[in-house]
């Protein structure tokens, strides 16, 4: 095979992957600017309509709900509630966890371990039910706390710091030792810098997570003001109206974009190998 | 592990406490709650709950239902994995060999990768919608195909939607595989064999097992379990039921019929199989891999 003919299949194979990709996203877009009687009769379009500030304004600002109270706008701002906290809450806490998995020796290390990844066998969909039963009998339906605490232990962030401390030599824990640094003082001081790259990674992956929940938000919240953006689209808009295109973009574009710029520190923190 | 290791138990149970804690009443508590109902039976007026011992479990697994739904999600496991880690792995191999360009195509193939699995769904609904959706037109021009009657017809629905969400992940996962083998193992391989189709299957492809077997490990779950959303918001089920996933039926039931025993019955079940599936893979495929 000649050299050009193989750069030939390589880019052709790559750009229809990309089109795969890409077409798609457009052709919700580019419907999301028509008139709604347009795409109601007409399907979806390639071309760009002349709608766009109109249908976004409406969708953005429209008051919706039961209530006639309920904004896209304050939606998002929920969404954004949830995974913030569901971010910084597992980091958080995963790193502390792993942080007592990897640096400590005693009798109940292999216990706690066990007992933080089994729960990667039981995510929430299979214990929905009895999940929602607790919360309820917490009084945390309809609140951001009962949206973020059952959702922010992860066992998949947990086992990355895992990996990742355990990565680190050796020798660093031997020399901070003989510069007297305690067990907290090693956390702080030589841990945290060390794990930047790391806690931003997993930031962006609970962050994305969080923001993509459907099935929790959608049983958890009875009240229209804790709606959250993926759960709006069975709530609020049904059928093929020009308004649920627009709302699909504007749901989309969060963590594609998060994806998009911080995708460097998103790949080398997972794949960070020391 | 480590060779050098603090020994304060106060500061070890102190950072482990708050997952603890969450897991101990968000996961253990309902786990616990899963086995209790599995295992009862509550009487219509809610008053009362008696002890059942497999009665509920009888019931689910004589259901046909429950049976069309089991062997749904299994094709439906093994369709999705097949695709979306073939075309995942395709295109990761062409931008892994790609000189010019190459950070322009990851971005654009990566993004897919942070869309809502029940965003992909309402999407996938637009281009299967009865009157209007181009691929439901297309197709029926070619078969007559009609995924609100005809099962298969459903089937490749839901496979498009679940499969096209995937292929971002496995793209990421295998291009990191590839750029951790190392240049010279791939330049002395050239020069034993020209045909690099060959060379592929022969060294850079065992190369991968370890990123392989991570990736069917993730992509058994996202297809168990995240695909909750993809059919609430495309077929729902249809044409009868023969679309519903293990994990969508148990929510269906359990939500919307309110039948405590038998969701209980069905999540135990659920966990069997997921742990049938790793136990497995662990004992027979990673014994098969050669990491480096």
């Amino acid at each position: 095979m000649s050299r050009v003919f193989r750069i030939t299949i390589t880019h052709s194979v790559l750009i229809w992957g990309v089109l795969l990709m890409l077409v798609p996203l457009w052709l919700v877009f580019a419907s999301s600017t028509h008139s709604n009687s347009y795409i109601y009769n007409e399907g979806m379009q390639w071309k760009i309509g002349g709608e766009f500030f109109d249908n976004y304004d409406r969708v953005l600002n429209k008051k919706g709900g039961f209530t006639k109270e309920i904004t896209a706008t304050r939606i998002f701002y929920n969404s954004f509630i949830m995974a913030f906290g569901i971010a910084t809450l597992s980091v958080f806490i995963s790193m502390m966890a792993a942080y007592s998995l990897v640096y400590f020796k005693t009798k109940f290390s292999t216990l706690f371990f066990w007992l933080i990844f089994i729960t990667l066998l039981v995510p929430l969909e299979l214990r929905i039910l009895p999940s929602y039963q607790i919360v309820s009998d917490l009084n945390l339906t309809n609140s951001y706390a009962g949206l973020i605490l059952p959702l922010s232990a992860s066992a998949i962030a947990t086992f990355f710091f895992r990996q990742y401390f355990r990565s680190i030599p050796d020798e660093l824990l031997e020399a901070a030792k003989l510069d007297g640094a305690n067990s907290w003082k090693f956390f702080i001081d030589f841990l945290l810098p060390l794990s930047k790259t790391m806690i931003a990674a997993m930031f962006i992956f609970m962050f994305v997570y969080g923001y993509n929940q459907y099935l929790w938000p959608l049983i958890m919240t009875t009240s229209e003001k804790y709606w959250t953006v993926v759960m709006g689209l069975k709530m609020i808009y049904g059928g093929n109206s020009v308004d649920r295109y627009a709302y699909v973009v504007l749901s989309l574009l969060p963590p594609v974009m998060i994806i998009i710029f911080l995708q460097r520190l998103f790949i080398q923190g997972l794949f960070q190998t020391k | 592990m480590k060779r050098v290791q603090f020994s304060s138990y106060f500061t070890q149970y102190f950072f482990i406490a708050p997952q603890l804690a969450i897991i101990l009443i968000f996961l253990y508590l309902p786990i616990v709650q899963t086995f209790r109902d599995a295992f009862t039976i509550q009487d219509a007026f809610g008053f009362g709950r008696y002890f059942s011992g497999f009665d509920n479990f009888v019931f689910v697994l004589s259901d046909p239902n429950y049976i069309t739904a089991l062997k749904f999600t299994l094709i439906f496991i093994a369709v999705i994995t097949f695709f979306s880690c073939s075309i995942g792995l395709l295109l990761a191999v062409q931008a892994n060999n790609v000189i010019h360009g190459k950070s322009a195509y990851k971005t654009l193939l990566i993004w897919p990768y942070a869309i809502a699995p029940a965003v992909v769904g309402v999407t996938a609904n637009y281009f299967f919608s009865e009157r209007l959706g181009i691929l439901y037109n297309f197709f029926n021009g070619l078969w007559g195909f009609d995924w609100y009657d005809n099962v298969y017809d459903a089937y490749i629905y839901v496979f498009i939607a679940a499969s096209w969400k995937q292929i971002s992940a496995n793209f990421i996962f295998f291009l990191a595989g590839l750029q951790t083998i190392q240049k010279s193992i791939i330049e002395a391989s050239i020069i034993d064999c020209k045909s690099s189709f060959r060379r592929f299957w022969t060294i850079t492809f065992p190369l991968l097992m370890p990123t392989t077997f991570f990736l069917i490990i993730i992509n058994i779950t996202y297809s168990f379990f995240d695909t909750l959303g993809i059919i609430d918001t495309t077929t729902i089920g249809a044409p009868s039921g023969e679309t519903k996933t293990l994990v969508y039926k148990a929510y269906i039931d359990g939500f919307r019929g309110l039948d405590l025993g038998s969701a209980g019955a069905q999540s135990i079940i659920m966990m069997l199989i997921v742990l049938v599936i790793t136990v497995f893979q662990f004992r027979f495929i990673e014994g098969k891999i050669h990491y480096n």
